[in-house]
């Protein structure tokens, strides 16, 4: 009697666990993203294949990732946290990390391993970043030009950016100092390891300024990624930089007269954070999807959905062929061997801290 | 008889003074009216008038760095800034301590970025240092002077002491020095670097823009009300329509039309080179600057303009104007000396509402603006968004805010509110 007893309970535990798991878990959960070609990717790859294994989940779509420091700031002030998981790019993450705004996490614990078993921070290497981040993607930012107004001699170099004489025309560029700077100095003869200690004085920044200037009266300056991409099928500017990924929707997608500069294209992160404090049952929904959505055949679905470089490793070889347009999608990532030639890697941690002081110069240039 | 020799107070019915009963009467009406409109005011309270209190707050408040780092402070009273010493080792001792709490609870990156907006710099001198602290024992590990300069070398300037310092106080100018192209020196405020001065053009820009789109809304408007109001009201109601009709279509879709029409290889660009009168190499640039803003802008609020002035004139009589000139008047004596002065009131209303809107507006501006056609609130959303100088934001926000009220109370002196009727 005593023995069934002790079987049933253990059969009933057994039965229960996973269950009482299950109603651990909320069953809403709010992903906060970039909208556009990219959140479909997100939605394709990983949001829609979960959803099918966890028909109760209800995903809620936020498009607010530009401004997602400012929001989290301000939610975390006001004590209610709404969203579970933010797709932030990397400096973005470190920032919220540091200020306590985003939750640490142990990579190797939460994330799933490689398909040969390599522990997820070593199939991830370098690119977390951050404590509390989970790297997804590589993107670049980048230049496309306009096949038919460069005659026959396409820009091979950046710096055919700032050569109005070969090029004439508008060029479009982000309306920041990031990035700009950097090419403005390379491109007057900086050699690209010494660009930081050079930009760190004050007759440094004055020098990338003057070589900005020398465009500055032919250059439509951006916010938002879609607009280089509008501006070169309009045929308003000729060249202009924006996220590789739109400019490969403009080429492969749209069929526009459009072609890629990867010269100097600079390499940035884009990935996920996990807010701080948030209820247990949230977060163990958000840490089961987190698992799923992040593991090598997840990642690498994703890009056949966008042209961004998948961050794990070992998710690079199963990359495939674009699920709808059929065409090969490895030469068209950021980190094929053919276009990652001559890349420039901005350095967060000098940015983070002389943004403020850069962007003051910057802006004050721009309204002169 | 009894009634007239009676010298105390009125009696009501139920025997109480006449005089309370009517006073309690008339305070059981007030409240009932108040609590009719109790829920308007809390709603406006809670939703207006708290959080834009708390927002402006932001532009003096500064207890992140008596917070965060109380014992440094305290320590940092009897330091003299101009003395061109480092700090001695107390001072260090007492920022070990305070750094030590503040790594652990993540405040000392938002008290570096406090500080780097005075000093750039100093966010990397905090974040490095909290990262080392965080191992630190007090109690042994001393003297910290040393190890704090070998963390990073820019400690022992008295210069980020002297920041630390001036900034110590529960409440700071130093957000509106910044907002009016300031910074405090060593010895008060002086002027920023010109290659850092941006605010004062900004400002000045905004009004001088949002005068041009108010006036520019004038000329425009004017015309299409007095037709309006004059009209037999079957083909006025058909026109009113028209004006409506932009009224109620997407802002966005609006500003976007306006980028494919005037864009260099736009519609109306294109009709010129076209018609000859522009060369194809020369097209004119009509977009991403200031042209372009007041253009787009114009046509935004020009409703905002026809409506005020449309529902003045309606109300104008038009025998006036018959009797003018049967007196003799021309038509322009008698629409200058006797219609136009009645429709200044609807001129006044168009324009308060017109100055007001488009001097706080930022999202046109941001699209078709470029460089050189952006407002001050362009600005203060970049603070709030993208820098998260929001103590910054908050103090351009006041002075808007001010300059508006200013302008309020110089309009109620010169032309008097009084003038300004919506019909």
């Amino acid at each position: 009697m005593k023995l069934t007893k002790m079987t049933a309970l253990a059969a009933t535990t057994a039965l229960c666990a996973p269950m009482a798991m299950a109603a651990d878990m909320a069953n809403e959960m709010t992903i906060v993203s970039w909208g556009g070609a990219y959140q479909e990717s997100q939605l394709k790859a990983y949001v829609e294949p979960y959803q099918e294994m966890h028909p109760d989940l209800k995903v809620i779509w936020d498009e607010s990732s530009a401004e997602a420091t400012a929001k989290m700031r301000a939610m975390t002030e006001a004590g209610n946290v709404t969203w579970d998981l933010v797709d932030v790019v990397a400096s973005d993450a470190m920032r919220m990390c540091d200020e306590g705004l985003a939750a640490e996490l142990d990579h190797d614990a939460v994330l799933a391993a490689a398909p040969d078993g390599t522990p997820a921070s070593e199939d991830f290497g370098d690119l977390i970043v951050s404590d509390c981040f989970v790297p997804q993607i590589v993107y670049s930012t980048t230049f496309g030009y306009r096949m038919d107004k460069v005659g026959d001699t396409p820009p091979s170099s950046i710096c055919d950016i700032f050569d109005t004489a070969k090029y004439p025309g508008k060029r479009s560029l982000q309306k920041r100092p990031i990035d700009n700077v950097e090419w403005a100095l390379y491109c007057d003869g900086v050699a690209k390891e010494d660009i930081y200690d050079v930009l760190g004085t004050d007759e440094g920044v004055t020098r990338a300024l003057a070589k900005l200037d020398s465009i500055k009266d032919q250059v439509v300056w951006w916010t938002a990624g879609a607009e280089t991409p509008q501006l070169l099928a309009d045929g308003e500017v000729v060249m202009g930089s924006t996220f590789n990924g739109r400019l490969f929707s403009a080429i492969a997608e749209q069929n526009q007269p459009i072609d890629m500069l990867w010269d100097m294209q600079s390499f940035d992160l884009d990935g996920w954070i996990v807010p701080a404090a948030l209820p247990e049952d949230r977060k163990a929904r958000v840490m089961d999807f987190l698992k799923f959505a992040t593991d090598t055949q997840r990642l690498a679905d994703q890009a056949a959905f966008i042209s961004y470089g998948p961050a794990r490793a070992s998710s690079a070889p199963l990359v495939g062929k674009h699920a709808i347009l059929g065409i090969n999608m490895a030469p068209h990532m950021p980190t094929d061997p053919a276009n990652a030639g001559n890349v420039h890697v901005y350095d967060y941690e000098w940015w983070a801290d002389n943004r403020d002081d850069l962007d003051a110069k910057f802006q004050a240039w721009l309204a002169k | 008889m009894s009634d007239t020799t009676h010298t105390g107070p009125v009696l009501a019915a139920d025997g109480t003074p006449l005089k309370r009963s009517l006073a309690r009467a008339l305070r059981m009406q007030k409240i009932r009216a108040l609590m009719l409109i109790a829920p308007l005011l809390l709603f406006v309270l809670l939703t207006f008038i708290l959080p834009i209190a708390d927002m402006l707050f932001r532009s003096v408040e500064n207890k992140i760095v008596s917070d965060t780092l109380p014992k440094t402070v305290v320590a940092l009273n009897d330091w003299d800034a101009n003395s061109g010493q480092t700090p001695d080792e107390a001072i260090f001792a007492a920022l070990a301590a305070d750094l030590q709490v503040a790594a652990a609870e993540k405040t000392h990156t938002r008290v570096g970025s406090r500080l780097n907006y005075e000093n750039p710099g100093i966010s990397s001198l905090f974040r490095k240092a909290g990262r080392k602290v965080k191992r630190w024992n007090l109690e042994t590990d001393g003297p910290f002077k040393e190890q704090f300069v070998q963390i990073d070398e820019d400690w022992a300037d008295p210069e980020v002491w002297r920041t630390i310092q001036t900034y110590s106080g529960a409440y700071t100018n130093g957000y509106f020095l910044n907002a009016a192209d300031f910074q405090k020196g060593a010895d008060g405020a002086e002027m920023r670097p010109e290659t850092e001065r941006i605010y004062g053009t900004l400002f000045l820009r905004t009004l001088i823009m949002s005068l041009a789109i108010t006036v520019s809304c004038i000329v425009l408007g004017y015309p299409v009300a007095w037709i309006l109001a004059n009209l037999p009201s079957r083909s006025a109601n058909l026109l009113m329509i028209l004006v409506l009709l932009p009224f109620w279509t997407s802002l966005l879709v609006r500003t976007s039309a306006w980028k494919v029409m005037l864009q260099q290889q736009g519609v109306i660009n294109d009709t010129l080179v076209w018609l000859g009168l522009v060369a194809d190499d020369a097209r004119l640039v009509m977009i991403n600057n200031q042209f372009g803003t007041i253009v787009a802008m114009t046509h935004i609020l020009l409703p905002f303009m026809i409506l005020p002035m449309y529902s003045v004139m309606q109300t104008i009589n038009p025998t006036y104007l018959r009797a003018a000139k049967s007196l003799g008047a021309t038509n322009w004596t008698a629409f200058w000396r006797v219609y136009f002065p009645q429709s200044v009131p609807g001129i006044g209303a168009g324009s308060i509402l017109v100055f007001i809107l488009s001097i706080g507006y930022y999202i046109t501006p941001e699209l078709v603006g470029g460089t050189k056609g952006v407002f001050i609130s362009n600005r203060i959303a970049f603070h709030i968004s993208q820098s998260l100088n929001w103590g910054l934001a908050a103090a351009l926000g006041t002075i808007l805010l001010v300059v508006v009220l200013a302008l309020y109370w110089a309009y109620d002196k010169i032309v008097g509110i009084d003038n300004v009727k919506l019909g």
